[in-house]
């Protein structure tokens, strides 16, 4: 009887019930979709930390450099002693790996103890290096001056002022000269573990990788976009930090960094000796990344300590906005009209309820107990909100098909590959020409402002193009039919209560 | 049967302090067996006194006994109880369950007392056939007469057995014709099971032909003829 009469309930207001259950559907499908696309964001954003961070990293360590620190990068091309007049060239190469300005390093020691902490599975170093490479000829002009003491001198160049105080000064022109400035960055990777950090990011597309035996030899990978950039094929020799590397592979990789050497090396070459500018951590269990952090933060006091929803936050571009957005106003939307699906099914049950008075008076009046009533009541509801649920389900593969379809290409960009490097900052202030010092006392100028800023703020950000998918996870469906059990159950719930409170004498209202 | 005295109802009123005093000391003897119409003018206190007979409501004050028992003290599920096992209502307006077939809606009365379904199904098709409506099982209640609909409505009153049928105006939204039917059913029933029949009626004609006779009027009811004919017909 129970089915037969809900059956034929459900039939007889079937438009209304048609009404409860669409506008139950919408709740649902929204929800259902806008899931669907937040799963879709959270998967895009995960593919692209992936392939910033390395597989699985969960934490990443760095440390900010102390004020000042990486200022000072001088070169030394020494002039000669000026003694006459007359042009004069130097020729000049160097090549220093140095941490990036702006970067501070972090003990190993420090790592072993990360690595060591509990509920870390696993930790690896990276050291992430700047090479930077001039080389060429400058070429001055000396002109004697005759200067009184104490004169000041006028120095045809910027910054360049002789001092007075001998008969003979000389002062240099202007350099003219042809400089070949080349910066590069290197980053020294952990060797024994390629499952995780920066080498797990790598694709090899010729060549070999990297491997434990080369923990201690001159060998390199090369960013095949700088590879191709600069026609570096695997078997060439490469000057890094002033070392010969072989490229031993050529790799894909949307990392900014454009040689990958073993840590040891780049240790080596920056005189890092034991440091590392980078940990990647991987948590045992992704629940307790977040304590896992705390442990971290405990072992290395004054470093950053990252974890994947902060590297998230991170990335930023038309991926981050759309994946907030849909967390934020897509979410709330979703539960807005759930929750004025279930108004909607509240007041159209206790309406029906009312205009049932008679008819459950009467089954009251037959001896039917409230409780048969009110459960005849929630089974129509619940059942009306199960066929909301269905219609649901499918509004939400379609819309989740629909944004599959229909999103355009997102792009990702994280502001750099090095978490605390952030501000982007170039070389500061540039590294100095003393270009030769007299005894006359002719100083040359300062040369060199940040050049290296602009192309080092423009490696820092990698923009990562990813596809919005909308895949549609087993748990809100479950969560959907939930929804659907819930808006029914309320509804019938508050139909039920009026249900409840209806007398048996209430069988002998007028017929309305 | 039912030892009924200074039964009152009391109802609230519109306004705030108003009290509608619908039965005002009802003293009566019903016994078994016994067939009794209450005439009396409308707003007079008749269906009230049936709904507190039928379990439907609760008197304010007095004794209510049913087979010994006390029905004003009962409990909220003793009285659905009574109500399902004993007491089979008859309405004016029929009050069949739009949705369901006339077998249905005969099955509805043997639900709560947890009959199965086959034998659910044999017994309202059986109580059906008995009211003359073997051929209208699956009828719904648009597709039957007044005078079916109420045959309808008997047949669910009468399926569980009970040991009472209260009928409220029963024939009151039927033609004359057709009220001398269902009276007629009614009567006959009455005299092959051996029930307990009490009706409320405006219609004179009829009441003529039952043997005890009672009227309400301002909440109070007197007996106007004894039983004569008692069960003889
Ligand atoms: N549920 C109720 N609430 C308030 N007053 C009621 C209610 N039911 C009946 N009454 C009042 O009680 C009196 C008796 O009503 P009723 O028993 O229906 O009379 P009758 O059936 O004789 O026409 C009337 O004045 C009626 O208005
Ligand atoms: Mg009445």
């Amino acid at each position: 009887m129970f089915l037969t009469y809900l059956r034929r309930e459900l039939r007889r207001r079937s438009r209304q019930a048609f009404v409860i259950a669409l506008g139950l559907a919408v709740g649902i499908g929204l929800a259902i979709s806008v899931n669907a696309a937040s799963n879709g964001a959270k998967a895009a954003q995960a593919s692209v930390l992936q392939s910033l961070y390395g597989v699985g990293t969960d934490i990443t360590v760095t440390q900010t450099a102390v004020r000042g620190t990486g200022g000072t990068q001088g070169f030394g091309i020494t002039g000669q002693s000026q003694t006459a007049t007359g042009t004069k060239t130097t020729t000049a190469t160097q090549d220093r790996a140095t941490v990036e300005p702006g970067t501070g390093t972090i003990a190993t020691t420090t790592l072993d103890k990360i690595k060591t902490a509990s509920g870390v599975s696993g930790a690896v170093g990276s050291l992430s290096l700047s090479d930077f490479k001039v080389s060429g000829t400058l070429t001055q002009s000396f002109k004697e001056t005759q200067t009184q003491s104490p004169g000041s001198g006028s120095g045809g160049f910027p910054g360049g002022g002789g001092s007075g105080g001998t008969q003979r000064s000389f002062s240099a022109g202007p350099p003219s000269g042809n400089f070949d400035f080349n910066s590069t960055t290197i980053q020294g990777v952990d060797v024994s573990d390629s499952s995780m950090g920066p080498l797990s990011t790598l694709s090899l597309s010729s060549g070999r990788t990297l491997a434990n035996a080369d923990a201690s030899a001159a060998v390199a990978l090369v960013n095949s976009s700088y590879a191709t950039q600069n026609t570096i094929k695997v078997g060439a020799t490469e000057t890094l930090g002033g070392t010969k590397f072989t490229v031993v592979g050529i790799v894909t990789t949307s990392s900014t960094e454009d040689y990958f050497i073993p840590l040891a090396e780049a240790q080596k070459i920056s005189s890092e000796t034991g440091k590392v500018t980078t940990v990647y951590v991987k948590a045992a269990s992704s629940t307790e990344i977040d304590a896992v952090a705390a442990e971290i933060q405990k072992d290395a006091s004054g470093a950053t300590v990252s974890t994947s929803a902060d590297l998230a936050n991170m990335v930023s571009g038309s991926l981050a906005s759309t994946a907030s957005l849909l967390n934020s106003l897509g979410k709330w939307f979703a539960i807005g009209v759930l929750l004025a699906a279930f108004l909607v099914a509240v007041l159209f049950t206790l309406s029906a309820v009312g205009r049932r008075t008679r008819e459950l008076g009467t089954l009251k009046a037959l001896g039917w107990t409230s409780r048969r009533v009110v459960r005849q009541v929630i089974g129509e509801s619940v059942v009306t909100g199960l066929f909301g649920g269905a219609l649901g389900i499918g509004l939400g593969f379609l819309g989740a098909y629909a944004i599959g379809k229909a999103a355009p290409a997102l792009s990702a960009s994280s502001s750099t590959s090095s978490a605390s490097n952030a501000n982007g900052g170039g070389f500061p202030g540039g590294g100095s020409f003393p270009t030769g010092s007299a005894p006359g006392g002719a100083t040359g100028g300062t040369g060199g402002s940040g050049f290296a800023g602009a192309r080092n703020a423009a490696r820092g950000s990698s923009d990562i193009t990813v596809h919005l998918t909308a895949p549609v996870h087993l748990n809100i469906l479950l969560i959907a039919v939930g929804l659907a059990v819930l808006g029914g159950l309320i509804a019938g719930a508050a139909g039920g209560w009026r249900a409840s409170s209806l007398r048996p004498a209430d069988a002998l209202a007028k017929v309305s | 049967m039912y030892e009924i005295s200074g039964l009152t109802k009391i109802y609230d009123g519109k306004g705030k302090n108003e009290k509608v005093h619908a039965l005002q000391g009802v003293d009566v003897v019903i016994p078994d067996n016994d067939m009794l119409a209450i005439q009396g003018p409308t707003g007079h206190g008749k269906s009230t006194l049936l709904q507190l007979l039928g379990g439907l409501d609760r008197p304010t004050g007095g004794s209510l006994k049913f087979d010994g028992q006390e029905m004003a003290k009962m409990g909220e599920m003793s009285l659905t109880k009574l109500r399902a096992q004993n007491f089979g209502y008859i309405f004016q307006g029929f009050n069949l369950i739009p949705t369901l077939t006339a077998q249905e809606n005969v099955e509805t009365a043997l639900v709560p007392l947890g009959v199965s379904k086959v034998e659910r199904r044999e017994r309202a098709a059986k109580a059906l056939t008995d009211v003359g409506l073997g051929e209208r099982l699956g009828h719904l209640q648009t597709e039957l007469s007044g005078g079916q609909q109420q045959r309808v409505a008997i047949a669910r009153a009468l399926v569980k057995e009970p040991k009472v049928i209260l009928a409220d105006e029963p024939t009151g939204n039927l033609d004359e014709e057709t009220r001398d039917d269902i009276f007629g059913l009614l009567e006959k029933l009455w005299a092959d099971l051996g029930l307990t029949v009490i009706m409320v009626t405006h219609d004179s004609a009829l009441s003529k032909r039952v043997p005890r006779l009672a009227q309400i009027k301002n909440g109070k009811l007197t007996i106007k003829r004894e039983s004569k004919t008692a069960n003889a017909a």
